[in-house]
C-alpha cells in the first residue's frame, strides 16, 4: 500500500491525531479489521471516526452501545408485536414476515451500497458477552435472519471502529481479531494544537498560562478525577468570556469548578495553591 | 524469518495468538511498514498487544529482539557512545534558536539528522548545530532545545519527541494495587445466572408469547423462562484493626467495591481481630458486645456462600495456636479458621499485606500457617482476579 492510497487517514480539520493515531487507522483498513480504541474519557474516542469518516468522505453509522444493548439489536430487530396487532385486525401482509424485520445498526452498514464507517461506540457498557456476540458477523461481513431466511452481506466491507473506555475487560477471541490501539492523554505540545483548533484566535500567553496550569492541576495526586480536554475547552471559554488578565490564570487558577467535578477535588487543589512548594507564586 | 520473536513475546506471557501473528505477517507482506523501523514496531504493537498495560511487556521484549539494531536509522557506534554520556554545559539556552527550532517540524529534522551524520566526525557538546550533548540543536540528548530528536542518553527534559525504548507505559502494569473501579470489574466475575441452573421456569417470556400467539392465529399461548438472575452469595470476613491499619484505605475500597457491586443474591459482612475465635463482630470497629457467635453465623449461612477473607495473616503465633493468657482453655485460632473453611466449599483469602514467608520471623510465623489451610492471593488486580476465579470454579 502506497502512502497515497485513497483510503488514507491523516487527521482532519477539526480535529489533531498523533502520528501513532494515525498510523493504526491506516493499518486497520489496509488489514480490514476493526479498530479497537481505548483511552481515558474525553481523549476523543468517538470524535475520531466521526473525523475518519470526514477525511476518507465516507458516510458514518453511529452505533451506541449501552447496558441493555444486546448484539442482535445491531444485526435486526422482529417486530413480533406490530405484527400481533396486525393479526388482531387482519391487516394485509401480515404473512409477509420481512415487513416485521428491521435491520440493526450493523445491518444497516452491511446493506448500504457504498463503504461506510461503522462507530460501535462504548462496547464496554454493554454485558460482559456482547462482543463475543459479534465475532462471527465482524469477521465474515454477514448474518442470518432465521425468521426470513435471509442472508444480509456486507457489499462493501465497512471500517469498523470501535472505542472502549476499558470498564470491562473484553474477552480474548475478540481481542485477537481488532487492531488496538490506546490514545494516550494529550501532551502539553498537542494540547496547545487542540485548544487551537478550538480557539483559533487565542492569545498564546493566554494559552501557555492556561495549559501550565491544566496540566499543573492534573499532576496532583490528590485529584481524583482529572479534568479532561472538554474541561480545558470549557475552562478557557470561561475565562475568555470573563476577561481575566493571562498573568492571574496560574496564580489563582480562577473558575476552577470548570475543570473539577468534585468537592474535594477542589478542596485539594486549594490545599495544594496554600503549600509552599506551590509552582506559580 | 522472525517467528522466534513470536516465542519470546509468549514466554514473556503476552498471549499472542496464532492469529494475530499471521495478521502482522500479512501487513508486512503488504509493506505497510514502508521500510521504516519505527513504523514496524507500531505496527507490531497494534496488531499484537490487546492492552496498555501490556505495552510496557512489549516493549522490553521488541527491545530484547531488536537489540542490536538502531532506533534511529543508521547512527555510527562511536556517536551512540559518546551521546551516552552526557555532560551538562549550563547557560546556553538560547530563545532564538529556540524559536527557530520550534518551526522545524518532524521531516525536516530528521533530514537534517541524515545530513548531520554525514557530516559530523566528532563529538559536541553543549553546542547548537552538531549532534550532541546538552546543547540547542534538535538532535542529541539532554538538550535544552525545545523538540527534536533524542539520539540515546536518557530523557532529562522529556522533550523530544521520537523517543525509542523508553517504556513509557510502566504505569499500566497490571501487578499495581486496585483502586475501587478496577475492583467492581473484577468482582462481576462473580457471577452464575439462574438461567444456567436448573431453576424453575417463572417468568413470562413476552417475546416469544407474543411470536407463539402470532403463529397461533391470535390464540394465546404462553412461553416462560428461567428468570435470569445472580444466584451468588458472598460473606466476607474481614481482619481488622492492629497491623491492618497500614491496609486501612485498600481495604475500605474493597469494602466500597463490594457494597457497590449489587449483584450478588446476598452479601455478609464479619469482622475479627487478628484471628477468628467463638465470636464475629459486626463491625469494623471490633467492639466487644456488637458481635454474635461464630457457630451462628455457620448454621445459618449454607455451604454455598462464597467465602472471601481478608487479612494480613501477621499476629503473633500464640493468637493462632493458642498459649497466650487471652485464649486460654479456648478453641484455638487455627482451629476456627479451619472449621470456618470447611464449612463452605469455596474459599479465598486476600492479602493486602507481604506474602512473603520469612522463616523466623515472628510475625511470619501465622502466614505460613494460614497458607497451608487457604487459598491465600495478594489484593492486587491479578490477584483478586485469580481469587474470584477460583470462587467460581466447580470442585
Amino acid at each position: 500500500m502506497s502512502k497515497d492510497n485513497l483510503n488514507s487517514f491523516s487527521g482532519s480539520n477539526d480535529y489533531v491525531a498523533s502520528e501513532e493515531l494515525m498510523r493504526a487507522v491506516n493499518i486497520a483498513v489496509a488489514l480490514e479489521k476493526p479498530l479497537l480504541i481505548k483511552g481515558e474519557p474525553g481523549t476523543g474516542k468517538t470524535m475520531l471516526a466521526q473525523s475518519v469518516a470526514k477525511a476518507l468522505g465516507k458516510k458514518l453509522v453511529i452505533w451506541n452501545i449501552k447496558s441493555t444493548t444486546k448484539a442482535q439489536d445491531g444485526l435486526y430487530v422482529y417486530d413480533v408485536v406490530q405484527r400481533l396487532y396486525d393479526g388482531q385486525f387482519g391487516n394485509a401482509g401480515v404473512d409477509d414476515v420481512a415487513k416485521y424485520v428491521k435491520l440493526g445498526k450493523l445491518g444497516e452498514a452491511f446493506s448500504d451500497d457504498e463503504q461506510v464507517i461503522l462507530l460501535i461506540d462504548e462496547i464496554d457498557k454493554a454485558d460482559i458477552e456482547f462482543p463475543n456476540d459479534l465475532l462471527w458477523e465482524l469477521d465474515r461481513m454477514e448474518f442470518y435472519i432465521p425468521e426470513t431466511g435471509e442472508t444480509i452481506k456486507a457489499k462493501q466491507r465497512p471500517i469498523v471502529i470501535i472505542t472502549s473506555n476499558a470498564e470491562k475487560e473484553l474477552p480474548d477471541a475478540f481481542l485477537r481479531r481488532c487492531i488496538f490501539h490506546y490514545i494516550e492523554f494529550p501532551n502539553e505540545e498537542l494540547m496547545r494544537e487542540i485548544v487551537k483548533v478550538h480557539f483559533p484566535d487565542i492569545d498564546e500567553n493566554v494559552l501557555a498560562q492556561v495549559t501550565a496550569a491544566f496540566y499543573y492541576v492534573r499532576s496532583l495526586k490528590e485529584i481524583q478525577k482529572k479534568p479532561s480536554t472538554s474541561e480545558i475547552i470549557d475552562w478557557i471559554q470561561a475565562l475568555t468570556l470573563s476577561g481575566i488578565p493571562a498573568e492571574r490564570i496560574t496564580k489563582e487558577i480562577p473558575f476552577a469548578g470548570v475543570i473539577l467535578k468534585k468537592n474535594e477535588d477542589i478542596d485539594a487543589l486549594e490545599r495544594a495553591k496554600a503549600r509552599s512548594l506551590f509552582p506559580f507564586k | 524469518m522472525f517467528d522466534s520473536f513470536l516465542y519470546l513475546l509468549r514466554s514473556k506471557g503476552l498471549k499472542v495468538s496464532m492469529t494475530e501473528w499471521m495478521t502482522l505477517n500479512e501487513a508486512l507482506d503488504k509493506g505497510m511498514t514502508h521500510a521504516s523501523f519505527s513504523e514496524f514496531y507500531y505496527l507490531c504493537r497494534s496488531v499484537l498487544v490487546k492492552s496498555e498495560s501490556e505495552f510496557d511487556k512489549f516493549d522490553g521484549a521488541f527491545l530484547e529482539f531488536f537489540k542490536d539494531i538502531n532506533f534511529l536509522e543508521d547512527i555510527p557506534e562511536e556517536l551512540m557512545n559518546w551521546l551516552n554520556k552526557p555532560q551538562e554545559t549550563p547557560g546556553n539556552y538560547d530563545e532564538e534558536i529556540a524559536r527557530q527550532n520550534l518551526k522545524l517540524d518532524y521531516e525536516r529534522i530528521e533530514q537534517m539528522l541524515r545530513e548531520r551524520i554525514a557530516e559530523q566526525d566528532s563529538e559536541h557538546n553543549g553546542g547548537k548545530y552538531w549532534v550532541g550533548t546538552g546543547g540547542m540543536s534538535v538532535f542529541g540528548n539532554s538538550g535544552k532545545g525545545p523538540n527534536g530528536i533524542r539520539v540515546g542518553g536518557e530523557s532529562q527534559h522529556k522533550r523530544a519527541f521520537r523517543v525509542a525504548g523508553e517504556r513509557h507505559f510502566k504505569d499500566f502494569s497490571e501487578d499495581k494495587v486496585l483502586d475501587t473501579r478496577q475492583m467492581q470489574i473484577a468482582l462481576r466475575t462473580l457471577r452464575q445466572y439462574s438461567t444456567k441452573t436448573d431453576a424453575p421456569k417463572t417468568e413470562l417470556n413476552i417475546d416469544e408469547t407474543i411470536e407463539e400467539t402470532g403463529n397461533n392465529a391470535g390464540r394465546l399461548s404462553l412461553v416462560y423462562d428461567r428468570p435470569r438472575k445472580n444466584t451468588v452469595k458472598v460473606v466476607v470476613m474481614m481482619d481488622s484493626g492492629g497491623s491492618m491499619d497500614y491496609y486501612r484505605k485498600l481495604c475500605s475500597q474493597l469494602f466500597t467495591a463490594l457494597r457497590k457491586s449489587n449483584h450478588f443474591k446476598d452479601l455478609k459482612f464479619y469482622y475479627f481481630h487478628n484471628s477468628i475465635y467463638e465470636r464475629l463482630y459486626t463491625d469494623g470497629e471490633c467492639i466487644p458486645g456488637r458481635w454474635v457467635d461464630t457457630d451462628t453465623v455457620l448454621n445459618t449461612l449454607s455451604s454455598d456462600y462464597k467465602l472471601i477473607i481478608v487479612g494480613d495473616a501477621a499476629m503473633a503465633p500464640y493468637e493462632l495456636f493458642g498459649g497466650g493468657y487471652y485464649n486460654y482453655g479456648k478453641t484455638n485460632g487455627i482451629d476456627w479458621f479451619f472449621k470456618v473453611k470447611h464449612h463452605f466449599t469455596h474459599s479465598v483469602w486476600l492479602n493486602p499485606g507481604e506474602m512473603q514467608y520469612v522463616y523466623g520471623n515472628y510475625w511470619r510465623e501465622t502466614l505460613g500457617a494460614l497458607q497451608k489451610v487457604f487459598d491465600m492471593y495478594p489484593l492486587t488486580v491479578n490477584g483478586l482476579e485469580s481469587a474470584l476465579k477460583k470462587l467460581m470454579v466447580n470442585r
